[in-house]
């Protein structure tokens, strides 16, 4: 096939790449516009095979049935509640493979390139190896095999800003010089050691940020590799993926009221003492209630509004959510799912498990569509959720969330909060909804916790 | 120092990021996730700079790093439509046709 059949093919997988992201602007689209995009990947590598410098086959089809085996058995055995550490090994797969590429292309050429090869290459290696490790330390902390907690130690900023610095400042010294091939592997060590300490100091509450930071990365480093070895289609989808990460990222960074610079080089957790001592010196202690209690409230209620977060997803209790709503439903009341944008350990997760669980996705609210309803609500009962309903952030200055965009539940007549314990979340900062007099406190297992609801509510009919 | 098709590269790399920003700036929070795994098995297209790597028989080095490129990007583009798919599955409601 001539090159520039090849380019044609490539141009239109470009457009029906573009055509199904479009799909995915309302539900009942999404999945037309998928197909449109498999159809286009199946273009652009149908016309690669047919590549010129394609001699042998034998690793081509012994990596793409490996590869094929182990993504569908991933795709169909990983539960929902597991999407983000998915999600996040499949951006270190993408880093992964871009930096192979990379470096097997400088190998090749024992460094005899030309500038902007050598720049492009440069950061492709960079940006690959990067975002591989940093998203296996993220697929780590959300495994729970690292500390969720922020590690940090006090030269840790210095540390990670010399060392890109000093990677930036390798790949502007090899443009010129591109045969300093020593440096070019000294450039790919640097890089996977500083996804490692970049990601370190994150805390869980942060992974949203740090899962569509990376995604921006990943789709960087594939645009990156199309610059290197010429190969339109792959700037295209690169530039996709990196402008569908940082458009993640703003968002996710909104709602937490935080800019990208204090995300990744202000750990939280450390001034969050205070706050505990002061709440707790304030002498106000929280309402412990009992199944018997919560359920006369809830079947007193013609309204009711459910917080989803993390804590359901952690206790897979997304499916005995749905089934205490469809209940209340059932007798009367109505019942609305209020989300965050950063509930959750990635931007969408509470959607996915209450969709998962069958909840009509016309139940789901943003926060923007739903804050207003608060005042006028028997109910807001909040299943696992913490930081995203502390009414600190809209009053106290003192508080390490003051300015984030919270959910306004207190202002129901009645606030209802399934937890664990009282631990504070995840951020450690204390909660004052939990000590407010219309807040009634539900300790135990999500899951069990709702069960008994749902039983309980039954048997009084 | 920048030659005539680099530039033309980087003009494809900017209206393509563009017109990503504008496309994407309109899926609502709703299909956040769905829309990471689909993005995340576009730019698994990663596979056809690796399928080149792996096949071209430039030197033993490169074909074994092609080989594990292409096996990683593999797993992006078939487990990520796969589970791309799975999830938009969830979202109906009632009323809505099933295709």
């Amino acid at each position: 096939m001539t090159p520039a059949f090849i380019e044609l093919a490539y141009l239109a997988a470009s457009l029906l790449f573009i055509l199904g992201l479009r799909g995915l602007r309302a539900p009942q689209s999404a999945r037309r516009g998928m197909v449109l995009a498999e159809i286009g990947m199946l273009i652009a590598i149908g016309a690669t095979l047919l590549h010129q410098h394609l001699v042998s086959y034998q690793w081509i089809i012994a990596g793409v049935v490996i590869g094929s085996a182990i993504g569908t058995a991933m795709a169909v055995l990983i539960p929902m509640t597991k999407m983000p550490e998915r999600i996040a090994l499949s951006h270190s797969f993408g880093g992964l493979a871009a930096a192979l590429v990379g470096i097997s292309e400088y190998y090749r050429h024992s460094g005899v390139l030309g500038p902007g090869k050598m720049a492009a290459l440069g950061f492709e290696v960079m940006l690959g190896s990067l975002t591989c490790t940093g998203s296996l330390m993220a697929f780590g902390k959300l495994q729970g095999m690292i500390a969720e907690r922020p590690l940090t130690h006090r030269l840790q900023n210095g540390l990670n800003l010399s060392l890109l610095l000093m990677t930036l400042a390798m790949i502007g010294y090899l443009i010129p010089h591109t045969t300093s091939q020593a440096l070019f592997y000294i450039v790919v060590g640097v890089s996977f050691l500083l996804g490692i300490l970049l990601v370190l100091p994150i805390g869980g509450a942060d992974m949203p940020v740090v899962i569509a930071l990376l995604n921006s990365y990943a789709g960087l480093a594939a645009a990156a590799t199309g610059f290197a070895i010429s190969n339109s289609v792959l700037i295209v989808c690169g530039a996709l993926d990196g402008a569908s990460g940082f458009f993640l990222s703003l968002v996710m960074s909104k709602a937490m009221n935080r800019s990208f610079g204090n995300i990744l080089f202000g750990a939280f957790g450390s001034e969050s003492a205070a706050v505990i001592a002061r709440a707790t010196a304030a002498g106000r202690s929280v309402r412990s209630a009992t199944v018997e209690d919560v359920v006369i409230v809830l079947k007193n209620a013609s309204s009711i509004i459910i917080i989803p977060g993390y804590g359901m997803a952690a206790a897979h209790a997304q499916h005995a959510v749905r089934e205490l709503g469809d209940l209340l439903e059932r007798g009367g009341a109505t019942v609305k799912y209020a989300i965050h944008p950063v509930a959750g350990r990635m931007p969408g997760h509470m959607n996915v498990l209450l969709a998962e669980a069958n909840v009509p996705y016309d139940h789901l609210y943003d926060i923007d569509a739903i804050n207003d309803e608060f005042s006028a609500t028997d109910v807001a009962l909040v299943v696992g959720a913490n930081d995203v309903v502390n009414p600190a952030a809209k009053h106290d200055p003192q508080s390490p969330i003051y300015g984030m965009p919270v959910l306004d539940a207190e202002l129901a007549r009645s606030v209802l909060v399934l937890k664990r314990s009282m631990n504070p979340g995840f951020a450690k900062i204390e909660n004052e909804l939990f000590l407010r007099p219309n807040t009634m406190m539900l300790f135990g297992d999500a899951k069990e916790t709702l069960m008994q609801l749902v039983h309980q509510l039954k048997e009084e009919g | 120092m920048m030659t005539i098709e680099g530039i033309l590269w980087l003009y494809i790399f900017v209206l393509a990021a563009f017109v990503g920003y504008q496309v994407i700036s309109g899926v609502p929070p709703l299909l956040h996730t769905p829309l990471m795994s689909a993005t995340n098995a576009i730019s698994g297209i990663s596979l056809v700079g690796s399928l080149v790597t792996a096949g071209a028989d430039y030197n033993h080095v490169s074909t074994i790093l092609g080989f594990v490129a292409v096996t990683c990007a593999t797993i992006n583009v078939v487990g990520g439509f796969l589970i791309t798919d799975r999830m938009l599955k969830f979202f109906k409601r009632p009323g809505d046709r099933q295709p």
